[in-house]
């Protein structure tokens, strides 16, 4: 019999089933447009595609491509925590409610979201891998290790968001989440230029939220330049993220779904 | 509490906030039964409904369901029993059957049981031709046939229905009556809400009354009928607003009178003899109707209130 805390994935599964090909293709041809036009296009201005001490010793395309990889992690998590959270909760899906009813409980019903989540997270990530391969910007077979950093950098972002989504009355606010959260953060985490580059007092705001750790940790991976030491850093702080955010996010589904 | 009770309740209470909802209720309902909670819009009948199906907490009291303590063993109690909900819960994006399939998953059933479940189940609810369509585009009344048949997919042996009946029509509701009936046959225990008086007359062995978070009554409908009215209820119908002039004309033509809008309910143990009575009166009712007392008039006369007002 399948184990309980397994069971809400099911409900995922089935959902994902109706519209695997839309999401598995826009997976795959939004890092290849990225990877073109700012990779190659703007990668061939920028240093005219050679090396740059200024980018940590690499061209541009293999600069920005491991950026990327982070970036989709969050994307994706921030998308799935928003509105799918939202509208789990909600008459038209009745999701959570049926869940409610079986023998799975509260936690797990967050738990497997949020496992639902990281598997998005993962799927995203080895497409993208793929593509950014492809395009050369892989360096070192270390990237594959990558891999789990697109589950952990969507749990950091996912868990404290369903926390507050899911009790949310209205998507409203999740715009407002896309505008000013996931946008600036993707602008400025060191993503497309260095934080060097930020006044000081933004750069220090870029090492205090995740996505900086994620696009650290990413970068390294893919250049086979991973320390031990600085590397274990940022695991440890997208892990405490991601277990705080599960921790508030379960006291925000008891209190939403308990009736 | 002894072997043969299923649910057992003391004292039971739930408060939203300062609003208490229900008031202490106690109630038991016995094995292979089928027990009723009827009241008006309010009554606390759904959150009764939801702290026996282990989905809210209660507030105070005592409360066992199958012989456990749903704080403490909320999954394995709900693991046994069937809900159906006063509102669907069902995934409007999802096909019929994959309702049915991810639902079945929950309770831990194995694909290829689940697959003879659920043909039997589309059965149930008529539903088999819909089978690949999305819930969506289901009807009112076919949504609420599968979210009933979805209730009892893994072959609970208590099952919480919540209005079950709220809109079906008349042939779809006759045919849940049959269902239910033959699942009672089949052992199971049925616990229901209603507004529905004949509902309550036909399925019911006992039911309580619940008004404003209390119950009012307890009995078999037989009983209640029996101990709050009597047999038989003459109805009179009058003209707009003549029906509270005319009520003292009646005095010694039954044994109670009620005024409802523009009728007169005069309740007797013959009725036909009471309606003789008003024929050669000077009431001049614009018309006259004999029939059985039912839950209603049970209602009626323990709140002064109709059922739906
Ligand atoms: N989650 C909640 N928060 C606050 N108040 C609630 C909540 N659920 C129910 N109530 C209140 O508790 C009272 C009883 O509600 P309940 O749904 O149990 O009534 P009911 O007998 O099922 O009524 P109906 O026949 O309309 O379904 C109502 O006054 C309702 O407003
Ligand atoms: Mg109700």
């Amino acid at each position: 019999m399948l184990p309980t805390p397994f069971r809400p994935l099911s409900y995922f599964w089935v959902s994902f089933r109706r519209t695997w090909m839309s999401t598995l293709s826009a997976s795959f041809f939004t890092p290849l447009l990225y990877l073109a036009s700012l990779g190659v296009g703007l990668g061939s201005l920028v240093g005219h595609g050679q090396r740059l001490a200024s980018l940590g010793g690499e061209d541009y395309l293999s600069f920005v491509a491991p950026a990327l990889f982070a970036g989709t992690a969050m994307q994706v998590a921030i998308g799935q925590a928003t509105y799918e959270v939202w509208g789990a909760c909600n008459p038209w899906s009745g999701a959570y409610r049926s869940m409610q009813a079986s023998p799975i409980s509260t936690g797990q019903i967050m738990a497997g979201h949020m496992a639902w989540i990281a598997a998005r997270a993962l799927l995203a990530c080895a497409l993208y891998l793929a593509v950014s391969a492809a395009f050369g910007a892989v360096k070192s077979p270390e990237a594959v290790a990558g891999l789990a950093v697109g589950p952990l950098t969507g749990l950091a972002f996912a868990a404290p968001l369903a926390a507050y989504s899911v009790r949310a009355r209205h998507d409203q606010p999740f715009s407002l989440v896309f505008r000013l959260l996931m946008l600036p953060l993707f602008l400025f985490s060191g993503t497309f230029f260095p934080v060097s580059q930020l006044p000081v007092g933004l750069r220090y705001l870029a090492y205090a939220l995740p996505l900086w750790h994620a696009v650290e940790l990413s970068r390294s991976l893919y250049a086979g330049t991973f320390e031990p030491l600085a590397g274990s850093g940022h695991v440890v702080y997208l892990a405490a993220v991601a277990g705080a955010g599960l921790l508030v996010a379960r006291r925000s589904y008891e209190a939403r779904l308990s009736r | 509490m002894t072997t043969s009770t299923r649910v057992s309740a003391r004292r039971l209470t739930k408060r939203f906030g300062d609003f208490t909802a229900v008031d202490g209720i106690d109630f038991e309902v016995r094995a292979g039964e089928v027990f009723g909670f009827l009241g008006p819009n309010g009554a606390g009948k759904s959150s009764t409904m939801r702290m026996v199906g282990a989905t809210s907490d209660r507030s105070g009291g005592e409360l066992s369901v199958l012989g456990l303590d749903p704080s403490h063993h909320g999954t394995q109690i709900r693991s046994r029993l069937g809900v159906v909900p006063q509102e669907d819960n069902l995934d409007l994006e999802l096909s019929v059957s994959d309702n049915l399939y991810v639902y079945g998953r929950y309770f831990g059933l194995p694909r290829r049981q689940l697959r003879g479940r659920i043909a039997e189940l589309l059965e149930f609810a008529q539903l088999s031709e819909r089978a690949a369509d999305k819930v969506d585009n289901l009807s009112g009344g076919m949504k609420r046939r599968l979210t009933i048949a979805r209730g009892l997919i893994n072959e609970p042996e208590l099952v919480l229905l919540d209005e079950p009946t709220t809109g079906l029509d008349p042939q779809a509701r006759h045919l849940l009556w049959d269902r239910l009936y033959s699942l009672k046959q089949d052992g199971v225990t049925l616990v229901l809400t209603t507004h529905y008086m004949d509902e309550a007359e036909q399925l019911c062995d006992r039911l309580v009354v619940m008004d404003k978070g209390r119950i009012i009554a307890a009995g078999s409908p037989r009983e209640l009928v029996d101990r709050y009215v009597t047999k038989e209820v003459v109805e009179l119908r009058f003209p707009a607003g003549q029906a509270r002039r005319a009520a003292p004309r009646t005095d010694g033509l039954a044994r109670r009178v009620e005024v409802i809008a523009d009728r007169l309910l005069l309740y007797t143990d013959d009725g036909d003899a009471t309606a003789e009575h008003v024929a050669s009166s000077t009431l001049q009712p614009v018309s006259t109707l004999v029939r059985r007392a039912s839950l209603e008039d049970v209602f009626l006369s323990l709140t002064g209130r109709q059922l739906d007002d």
